[in-house]
């Protein structure tokens, strides 16, 4: 029902306009968003957020969070799926 | 509005509403381009009309995109492009600096894809709305006489490769929408793919279909593939490659990168004891360097692309329906 | 990824349930009913465990009288509607807020609600509604932003509001005993605002495992696992396999933000009817931010559109592909209820992903 992301804290914008939370900018590997962190007061530069709409909803660990995104980096060798890949990349 | 996005209802769209009043056997086949005969020639024509909001984005702008979309139009009907036209109509109030930056990236476009801009015309109408600018490039090239491009001649086992990393173009544009901005190193990938392709049919290799998988992303042309040939296609996930970044810049959006537009690649289909020689030839050219083989065609009912996921699972894939829009849920 | 360990696990499943009458485990979330077919882990699943859709897309389980009542206000001059993408292409009554933003409605399609209020910011001479639309992941980010309008006075931003609440609606699904659920597999994100503990009475009082788990592949089969080991020994535990995002306790700022704005109050569901202390609603304060209110906005009662089964489906009393119009009359093209529009609702999960004929 609810997606959510994770990200590292890479610069904090100070305070919202009305000063209900300080607002970071998170860094999702290249991409940037200007994220609340009224949700998340603890939260710091450096620090991996897990974000859904806007607002860090919890603070992560660092591994944790490396970990998740371990599954979506993982490019697999299917050499032998795919005659075409498999030569190819043993000429190489 | 979701008639637009390169989806089904495009297709519904042009299907029955278009094509039925002005059949003809050069329009029907409803490929990019049409084959005429001419003065004893085999040309190709092709036109497309551009709008792209916003102007200009990360990587590119719609000057370029209306001069590689059109080069790559021609190129992936086995044409080597010659010469475009170019319509451009200008919107009250569109800044001279934007104008300025259109024109010199068409210029810099055209000389890259070593075509000429043989003809134009300019209107300039009243502010109607947000976008400022539209162009229409049509484009004529000479077709070659040694390749065979027909999606009737595909078997199974043939394999489908895709000439490089996708979903760039789709995602950089996003990036620069105001109300969805985020900062991203990414760029668009929009490129004139002639060089490329021509590349590819140069080694020899028995290549039976191109087609770029621009609106409607990878996922729009597997699912025409499989409609147009009656075979089912298996896609293995792991093999098509994608730049991190647009993983996460995806997944961020909650987009499915294979619904999102590319301008820069190609979708190849070849026998499978070709797939190695034209692998070889994109990736000595700079723009396929990271080229894949990412499925095979398989004779199964009913016909479906299927996708084997990392998890080593199944799925199929479908083009997608409409404008695809961010989603929190 | 580890493919062989997702092997492991499929065989240990198959293994477990080998010789069983079928196990049956409710997904509540909608973004594990996706995920569990986009990654493709329920093609791998034996067939003696059947994964059975909740009520847990917040699309899906809006009643037909909101987005009735949304597509009416973006018909009014000076309106604008805020929204996250999903709602844009529910059909109302008679037509969605995408054909009324083609027939020149101003509706906004938004990343979250602070975009909604910085739109309204911006543009002082709209009233802007934003469509507060969620479950409790979602409910801080608008409580955080209704805040935020308030302490810097902005004048012309509402919410239509239909926050929902988990816990509520898993218990009136148990209460009612109409759908046979052997164990809940409970939404990650949602865990992570009101902890594993939220569950507790759900173990204890209806005596039904439940596992929380994130989205990755593993999570959602090493939740499936533990569901399936539970209710092999007759256990009902509260498990939680996403301890890096979610705690016992989970984010009591969150839910302090969410408290100070809604309160618990009746909430009407898709199918479901109304339902106390199952939503949130405003707390006296903050009500001049309550569009119904203060546009005068009429909230019509539910209904289900002709022939259409979502509020089954919702309630996992159908599958998709029992519902008449499934892949006939109702298409992601031609929609005729909310399952098929959401991405994450069932019956587009199913007709994207699954094979059907």
């Amino acid at each position: 029902m609810c997606l959510a992301v994770p990200g590292r804290i890479v610069e904090i914008k100070g305070l919202d306009e009305a000063a209900i939370g300080r607002v970071a900018l998170v860094d999702f590997n290249g991409s940037r968003l200007q994220v609340s962190l009224a949700l998340t007061s603890e939260a710091d530069v450096g620090d991996w957020v897990l974000v859904h709409a806007g607002y860090a909803i919890t603070v992560l660990d660092e591994a944790a969070a490396l970990e998740t995104w371990e599954y979506l980096n993982q490019i697999e060798d299917v050499g032998g799926l795919l005659p075409a890949n498999g030569q190819a990349e043993s000429e190489q | 509005m979701a008639h637009g996005g390169g989806g089904e209802l495009t297709r519904q769209l042009v299907r029955d509403r278009i094509v039925p009043k002005l059949a003809n056997p050069l329009l029907v086949p409803l490929t990019d381009g049409a084959v005429v005969d001419f003065a004893g020639r085999r040309v190709c024509m092709t036109t497309d009309a551009y709008v792209v909001q916003p102007l200009v984005f990360p990587g590119g702008d719609i000057g370029r995109l209306a001069v590689c979309g059109t080069v790559n139009d021609l190129a992936v009907m086995g044409a080597v492009p010659n010469a475009l036209s170019l319509a451009l109509v200008i919107e009250e109030g569109l800044p001279m600096s934007t104008l300025d930056l259109v024109i010199d990236s068409i210029a810099a476009a055209a000389g890259e894809a070593n075509v000429v801009i043989a003809t134009g015309d300019t209107k300039v109408v009243e502010r109607r709305g947000e976008d400022g600018l539209t162009i229409t490039t049509a484009g004529i090239g000479r077709m070659r006489d040694d390749v065979r491009l027909a999606v009737n001649r595909i078997a199974p086992g043939d394999v489908v490769l895709i000439t490089g990393t996708i979903a760039e173009h789709g995602l950089a544009v996003m990036s620069a929408r105001e109300s969805l901005a985020f900062e991203t190193s990414l760029r668009s990938d929009v490129a004139a793919l002639n060089g490329l392709i021509a590349a590819m049919l140069d080694s020899g290799a028995d290549v039976k279909f191109l087609r770029d998988p621009t609106r409607g992303g990878l996922a729009g042309v597997l699912a025409d593939l499989v409609d147009d040939t009656a075979l089912s296609l298996e896609v293995i996930e792991s093999a098509i490659p994608i730049k991190p970044i647009a993983l996460h810049a995806a997944e961020m959006l909650g987009l499915d990168p294979l619904t999102v537009a590319n301008e820069g690649k190609c979708v190849v289909v070849v026998a499978a004891g070709d797939a190695d020689r034209v692998l070889q030839a994109c990736r000595r050219h700079p723009l396929g360097a990271s080229a894949a083989a990412i499925g095979r065609f398989v004779r199964a009912d009913p016909p479906l692309v299927e996708l084997i996921t990392r998890a080593g699972g199944r799925r199929i894939v479908q083009r997608p329906y409409g404008e695809e829009l961010p989603r929190i849920c | 990824m580890d493919r062989q360990k997702i092997r492991n696990i499929v065989e240990q499943l198959q293994q477990a349930t080998r010789d069983r009458p079928p196990i049956r485990l409710m997904e509540v979330c909608g973004t594990h009913t996706v995920s569990l077919f986009r990654s493709g882990i329920k093609s791998l699943l034996p067939a003696a465990v059947r994964l059975i859709s909740g009520p847990g897309c917040p699309v899906c389980v809006t009643s037909q009288g909101y987005i009735d009542a949304a597509c009416e206000l973006s018909t009014r001059p000076g309106v604008s509607i805020c929204t996250y993408g999903d709602m844009v292409r529910v059909p109302g009554r008679s037509e969605s807020l995408a054909d009324h933003r083609g027939a020149g409605a101003q509706v906004k399609v938004v990343y979250s609600a602070r975009d909604a209020l910085q739109f309204a910011r911006e543009h002082a001479d709209r009233q802007v509604v934003f469509l507060a639309v969620g479950f409790e992941t979602t409910t801080p980010s608008t409580a955080a932003t209704i805040l935020a309008a308030d302490r810097a006075g902005v004048e012309n931003f509402f919410v239509l509001p239909a926050h929902k609440l988990v816990v509520p609606a898993m218990t009136a699904l148990l209460s009612s005993g109409e759908v046979p659920i052997d164990g809940f597999l409970c939404p990650g994100h949602v865990s992570v605002v009101l902890g594993c503990g939220a569950y507790r009475p759900i173990a204890e009082k209806y005596h039904k495992p439940c596992v929380v788990a994130g989205f990755e592949p593993m999570q959602m089969l090493e939740g499936i696992a533990r569901l399936v080991r539970q209710v092999a020994e007759g256990q009902a535990l509260v498990e939680n396999v996403y301890p890096i995002a979610v705690s016992e306790d989970g984010n009591p700022k969150a839910r302090e933000i969410m408290d100070r704005v809604f309160e618990p109050g009746a909430a009407t569901w898709r199918a479901m009817g109304t339902i106390p202390e199952s939503g949130s609603i405003l707390r006296a304060p903050y009500r001049r931010f309550d569009a119904a209110e203060r546009l005068d906005v009429t909230i019509g009662p539910d209904y289900e559109p002709a022939g259409c089964q979502c509020g089954q489906v919702i309630q996992g009393k159908a599958d998709p592909a029992d519902c008449p119009l499934f892949a006939k009359a109702c298409t992601p093209t031609r929609p005729v209820g909310p399952c098929m529009v959401s991405s994450e609702g069932s019956c587009a999960a199913h007709y994207k992903y699954a094979r059907h004929t």
